[in-house]
């Protein structure tokens, strides 16, 4: 089986044992608060590590390359609250026209 | 997943108990219909309300889901998976964060981690909606995988308890536009060509700053996110890619370090 369908498969159960996880496991007790301190920074470390690794990494190496210029541009964008979508599409403008030069 | 736009606005009318029950004088024969007529009438005006309230999200979650559909196409990852994965995963977050890092050249292991993670946090989210919700286990699992930010967030009644009228059908609303938003995405996204040249590759770090934006309301999110993007770039040069992402997790160890919950 693929890389990728073997990602979507995995992803998609654990995903949704994940949600079915509250009803099932614990009915009507709470996790630990703790524990859901925990859990409720796991989503800004992941995805912050993403921006980082998504914008200058290549293969080993942390480069600064045209997609930098095009996370400025996005950064911009999510500064004046202006929408994600908006964010992705000056990103993207941006780092073709850079490489177009 | 975080599908972006206007902040719910957690006072909005329309929320709140089952409507007041109506009195009727009982009819000769016994039965009150017309109070259970009042009643399925009221209950169907609040689902249409809800849905009405939903619409600008199902809307966003369409274009959103297109973009995945497009960016996930020109990932590598074919038509059928993009589709599938939108319709078991339902989170942006996570299923962008498979597309990338398989893109990357990441291992699919390091793509399953950061995904499992990302939507971690539905863990917590289910508990707190669980006692909301109908039926037996089966079906509360079943109603429960409507859970994502939106439809969590705008069901909520702010001191802890969930409207699960509003919670299904919000759910319901976001998961038709983001799945079908993807299918639109796909078969759109086949026509591109390269995705370097469209500076495609450079909306994966734009849409997660864009979604890190919208998970900060604290300050320990701060420091969290802050510290997971240090470890991350210390990491790339050491280890294959992937990785980093999931070693920068580390970083919410930080909310171990308070009693309660992070301010």
């Amino acid at each position: 089986m693929s890389d990728v369908w073997v990602a979507v498969i995995v992803v998609g159960v654990v995903s949704i044992v994940i949600k079915a996880s509250g009803p099932v496991v614990l009915g009507e007790r709470r996790l630990p608060r703790r524990v859901e301190g925990v859990v409720d920074l796991l989503a800004p470390a992941v995805l912050a590590a993403l921006v980082v690794t998504q914008a200058f990494a290549s293969d080993r190496d942390v480069v600064v390359d045209e997609r930098a210029a095009g996370l400025a541009a996005a950064g911009a964008v999510v500064a004046v609250r202006g929408h994600m979508l908006l964010a992705a599409l000056a990103a993207a403008i941006v780092t073709a026209s850079l490489r177009a030069m | 997943m975080v599908v972006g736009g206007a902040e719910p606005d957690a006072g909005a009318g329309g929320r709140g108990g089952p409507a007041a029950a109506v009195r009727h004088p009982a009819p000769i024969d016994g039965q009150d219909h017309a109070s259970h007529d009042e009643a399925a009438g009221a209950r169907t005006a609040r689902r249409r309300a809800a849905a009405r309230r939903a619409l600008p999200f199902a809307l966003a979650a369409g274009t959103f889901g297109a973009s995945f559909g497009v960016l996930a196409t020109s990932a590598g990852m074919g038509k059928v998976a993009p589709v599938v994965m939108s319709a078991t995963v339902f989170g942006g977050s996570a299923q962008f964060a498979v597309a990338s890092i398989l893109a990357a050249g990441g291992t699919v292991a390091a793509a399953i981690v950061a995904a499992v993670l990302l939507n971690g946090r539905y863990g917590p989210m289910s508990l707190a909606s669980a006692p909301a919700l109908k039926g037996g286990r089966l079906r509360r699992a079943l109603e429960a995988q409507l859970v994502v930010d939106e439809s969590w967030a705008l069901a909520s009644r702010g001191d802890g308890t969930f409207e699960r009228p509003t919670l299904l059908v919000t759910g319901l609303v976001l998961y038709g536009g983001w799945v079908g938003g993807t299918l639109v995405g796909v078969l759109a996204g086949g026509a591109i060509g390269d995705p370097e040249d469209l500076g495609l590759d450079s909306a994966f770090p734009a849409l997660f700053l864009a979604l890190l934006a919208t998970q900060i309301t604290s300050r320990a999110a701060l420091s969290a996110a802050l510290l997971g993007a240090a470890l991350a770039l210390a990491l790339v040069p050491l280890a294959p890619p992937g990785v980093p992402v999931i070693a920068a997790t580390a970083a919410c160890l930080i909310g171990l370090r308070r009693n309660g919950r992070p301010a």
